[in-house]
């Protein structure tokens, strides 16, 4: 198949199953881009996910953005983000022009509370997957426990914390790397 | 020009709403104070859809919100101008990493950045739980009763041992519990 039609299938996939957010995404594309596609390693994707979180936008679409330029340049990127947000927009699109109370529905609520307890499993179960492959020492476990309190207990925004996980990275990186000089 | 503004309103949302979906909306309160385009009541119920229906949630707020003001072309700028900003600004970001991911400091970086991100997808995680599952405030007044979903939790653990046990796709364990929540309800 076409690379950008693949990419366009692929993530028009994702996107079709994606409820919760661009979190609950992280098994799908776990799934479909690491195991299957090989477009991505587990590492890059939670690379993808830092940056997403401090550059402008959805997190779902810097993530389709970062790996469809990875497979095909420019043109990638764009087949990728409107594979993601293609079937989302459709539905949207005729729940608002035909379905106005379909969040009232009762079978849409009960429907999603059980979506939404498969949701924090998804999450957890991708959180606990990806363990071994970011905290790798004793400085990533730090900046792990930190990170997670102040983002339960605080307002701080999470560009702030990746902006701040970045420059402890560099500086941890030339400390430790004098250090074994020495 | 109502689909130039469109774009442009919903462009800048994308450009300044940094952190994921639910960032963006302050931006949608300002545009329905600003151009009284549609009711801010109305916000309520456009997050109540974007959440229960696929996809990322600021795409689904934004295409929900331009269908409200100009129908479906109005729905379809909107979610052009929102998502063009990360698009572009990710394609720049990607250029310049590769041309110095072989760089020493920039891995430094990422070894700092891979912890947060985990910490940030761990913290998203636990946001969902207490909003479903364990209601921390209910807790902390002594209701332990009520503080736990226990329904809820069963069912959670149950998807977990069928998760690891059988390794199917997620969309079949998404389908399931919708099943089961219709069924039974949470």
């Amino acid at each position: 198949m076409n690379k950008k039609l693949e990419l366009f299938v692929t993530f028009a996939k994702i996107g079709a199953v994606c409820f919760g957010g661009g979190y609950a995404m992280l098994p799908l594309l776990e799934r479909e881009i690491v195991n299957n596609k090989k477009w991505a390693t587990q590492e890059e994707i939670l690379d993808y996910y830092a940056i997403g979180q401090c550059t402008p936008g959805v997190i779902a679409i810097n993530v389709s953005t970062f790996v469809g330029h990875s497979q095909a340049g420019v043109l990638g990127a764009v087949v990728a983000t409107a594979g993601m947000v293609f079937v989302p927009t459709i539905i949207i699109l005729l729940i608002a022009s035909l379905l106005t109370n379909f969040a009232d529905n009762i079978y849409v609520q009960r429907a999603f509370s059980g979506i939404q307890v498969c949701v924090c499993v998804l999450i957890l179960d991708a959180v606990s997957k990806l363990w071994s492959k970011s905290i790798k020492n004793r400085f990533g476990l730090t900046i792990f426990a930190v990170v997670l309190i102040l983002a339960l207990f605080t307002d701080i925004s999470t560009g702030f914390f990746v902006v701040a996980a970045g420059i402890a990275g560099f500086l941890f990186g030339k400390f430790s790397k004098k250090e074994a000089e020495k | 020009m109502i689909f130039l503004r469109l774009f442009w309103e919903f462009f800048k949302v994308g450009l300044f709403a940094v952190g994921g979906g639910l960032a963006t909306l302050p931006f949608l309160y300002e545009i329905a104070a600003k151009t009284a385009w549609f009711d801010p009541a109305a916000i309520i119920d456009m997050i109540a859809v974007s959440e229960s229906t696929p996809g990322p949630i600021g795409v689904n707020m934004a295409t929900y919100t331009g269908f409200t003001i100009h129908g479906i072309l109005g729905g379809l700028t909107a979610t052009f101008g929102l998502v063009c900003p990360s698009v572009i600004i990710c394609i720049l970001v990607r250029m310049f990493i590769q041309k110095f991911k072989d760089s020493q400091n920039v891995q430094n970086i990422f070894a700092g950045l891979r912890p947060a991100s985990m910490a940030l997808i761990t913290a998203a995680g636990i946001g969902v739980v207490t909003s479903c599952l364990v209601f921390p405030k209910l807790l902390l007044q002594g209701d332990i009763s009520n503080g736990f979903h226990i329904k809820g939790m069963i069912f959670a653990v149950l998807l977990f041992v069928l998760m690891r046990k059988f390794k199917k796709h997620p969309v079949i364990y998404i389908a399931l519990s919708a099943v089961v929540g219709i069924i039974i309800g949470f």
